[in-house]
């Protein structure tokens, strides 16, 4: 075998070699972020987790009840502001506009919005909201969250209706259906699984943000269900506990990792067994 | 716009849209009033998309203004920040913003390709499946956790071990110098890293399964390795989808703030070491905000957060522009 030969194998190797040391290494990483969760999380977890408010540190016996219920009303909330305007911006953009100048330019400044970082849309929610009214609440932080997830539902929606051939379309038109029976009865219920994909994807995304909810929503050690006042959240109340001294409070910080972790993980499943069976 | 008017066009013919039917009239004869509405209101939501845009675009810079105006282009040079003296400069944020980013993509981007290379030409199909899923999983994780795993497993680590056997090795290096603390440039670095792996894996391995089989098997037939394929064929057919994926990683290395602010240490110092305590500008931003004292202090702390916005909007822009470039010259 020449030399050149033996060198052409002997780098093909080696390159095997390292991609598959890259696929180890993130799998490694992998491994070893679940574990530490599940090690770190799982003795937290319990029914006082989500009955008992949280206590003072060094007292024993609290909860993060509070947070599981104010990310519940914010996530909520968040979706319903958010996945409304998303789909008529979709249908607009796959129905309506299609491939004008205006469409065009709407499809350009959702992937501006898309890739904005989360806490500059925080830092804008609060000048929007926050400032001018004096005080931080559940609202600003469900409107901070719904413009994250609003590009994403936007996408979505067009890409998805955009599937949706136009032999489908045209059928609903000859048989003399008005334009909105057509996309809402045809094109919109030919596209819902893969929208129902996308909304449950942006949801799982954005219940695990905490930056844009420092400064809008806050975070409260009270029950808090008055979407006007700052609102408690499991997000918030990690950032807080984890960097607490505190021993009892960062115990329940990585219970609270493990729970929204847990929460996100089975929506992203759901999501997408959802995608797999409507293929 | 032109690149941007191509590739729409490319992308069109690509989605198969020549099936979709010719526009939809503007009122059918079966209920006007009605068609009216809806598509008004469709409207209304699309129209709701830009005005969020131009509202983050007008508030960031109202709020900014008063920083920027009272210290001029010397707001971005200015290493001081000084919230009792009301001195202000993002140099220590944005230097720290830019070095993190770097650093997380050299780490990640070289890791990425090789879990790609390996999903789609290494791996037997009963392995690749589960890999693939497990990467998405990582994708999936909030930051949050990469945080505070980063604070708690990850930084005694670096500090115990990793940052000792640094300092002693590479001893000419001023980067691997200092206190071997943990938290800082280099943890840092290593989280966004692996935060930002899955998402380049991702599309990478997407890329490279679409690379179409007859042109690599045309190269393995002249006789070219596993690697000479993936070297010669499959990595310059995806060039153009590579540098998008390796730029949107890059947006959200920018962007990101719980990942870091945990390990990053806090600090507006800019020095040679990687060890030192750092900021980003999300991490300021994170940090700071809610005790931001004085119109001044939180004005400029507002110039940060346009300064984050335009820089993650320049990056992926430019990111579009490559892409759209490469593909008009038809390497991809």
């Amino acid at each position: 075998m020449s030399l050149v030969l033996l060198r052409r194998k002997a780098v093909n190797a080696l390159a095997s070699l390292l991609s598959t040391l890259s696929a180890i290494i993130a799998l490694g990483f992998l491994a070893w972020i679940l574990a530490t969760l599940i090690s770190k999380g799982a003795a937290g977890i319990g029914l006082a987790f989500f009955t008992r408010l949280p206590k003072p540190p060094g007292e024993l016996g609290g909860g993060l009840a509070n947070a599981v219920v104010g990310t519940v009303l914010l996530t909520a909330m968040a979706v319903a502001f958010g996945v409304p305007v998303g789909l008529l911006a979709g249908i607009h953009l796959a129905e309506f506009g299609r491939d004008g100048r205006i469409a065009r330019t709407i499809r350009f400044v959702s992937d501006v919005l898309m890739g904005a970082p989360s806490i500059v849309v925080g830092v804008f929610v609060y000048a929007l909201l926050v400032r001018p009214t004096g005080k931080f609440s559940g609202i600003a932080g469900a409107v901070a969250l719904a413009v994250l997830m609003l590009p994403i539902v936007t996408r979505t929606t067009d890409e998805m209706l955009r599937l949706v051939p136009g032999s489908l379309r045209e059928a609903a038109l000859a048989l003399g259906a008005p334009a909105w029976k057509m996309v809402t009865r045809v094109s919109l219920r030919a596209a819902l699984p893969g929208i129902t994909t996308g909304v449950l994807l942006a949801i799982a995304r954005v219940s695990g943000e905490t930056a844009p909810l420092l400064f809008t929503a806050l975070n409260s050690p009270y029950w808090t269900f008055n979407p006007a006042e700052p609102t408690a959240s499991l997000n918030v109340t990690m950032f807080n506990y984890a960097m607490s001294p505190y021993h009892d409070w960062q115990q329940l910080a990585w219970a609270a990792a493990l729970v929204i972790t847990t929460g996100v993980l089975l929506l992203t499943i759901v999501a997408r067994t959802l995608r797999a069976r409507a293929r | 716009m032109d690149a941007v008017e191509d590739n729409a066009e490319a992308a069109e013919v690509e989605r198969g849209a020549g099936t979709m039917s010719p526009s939809i009239p503007k009122r059918t004869v079966a209920s006007p009033r009605v068609d009216r509405g809806f598509r008004s209101l469709a409207l209304l939501g699309a129209v709701i998309v830009l005005l969020i845009a131009a509202a983050i675009g007008v508030t960031l810079v109202q709020g900014a203004s008063a920083a920027l105006l009272s210290f001029g282009p010397s707001f971005f040079t200015s290493r001081s920040w000084d919230p009792v003296l009301q001195q202000f400069g993002a140099l220590p944020s944005l230097l720290g913003t830019i070095v993190a980013a770097a650093l997380a993509l050299g780490i990640a981007v070289p890791l990425s390709i090789g879990i790609a290379i390996f999903l789609t030409e290494l791996a037997p199909a009963w392995l690749a499946r589960p890999v693939a899923t497990a990467i998405e999983v990582l994708a999936a994780v909030p930051s949050i956790i990469y945080g505070m795993w980063g604070l708690f497993v990850l930084a005694p680590v670096v500090a115990e071990d990793v940052q000792p056997w640094l300092t002693k090795h590479t001893a000419l290096l001023p980067f691997f110098q200092g206190p071997p603390m943990g938290i800082g440039m280099l943890t840092a670095s290593v989280v966004l890293a692996v935060m930002v792996v899955p998402y380049i894996a991702a599309v990478a391995r997407d890329l490279f399964t679409m690379v179409p089989a007859p042109i690599k098997e045309a190269a393995t037939g002249l006789g070219a390795t596993r690697w000479e394929v993936v070297r010669s064929v499959v990595l310059p057919y995806t060039r153009s989808g590579l540098i998008g994926a390796v730029t949107l990683g890059l947006g959200r290395a920018l962007g990101e703030t719980m990942a870091v602010t945990f390990v990053i240490g806090n600090s507006h110092e800019i020095g040679l070491s990687l060890y030192a305590p750092s900021n980003t500008i999300a991490s300021t931003l994170a940090n700071e905000f809610t005790e931001a004292t004085g119109d001044l202090y939180l004005s400029s702390l507002m110039a940060l957060a346009l300064t984050l916005f335009v820089l993650t909007f320049v990056i992926l822009a430019l990111g579009r522009m490559l892409v759209a470039q490469t593909v008009r010259k038809g390497a991809a």
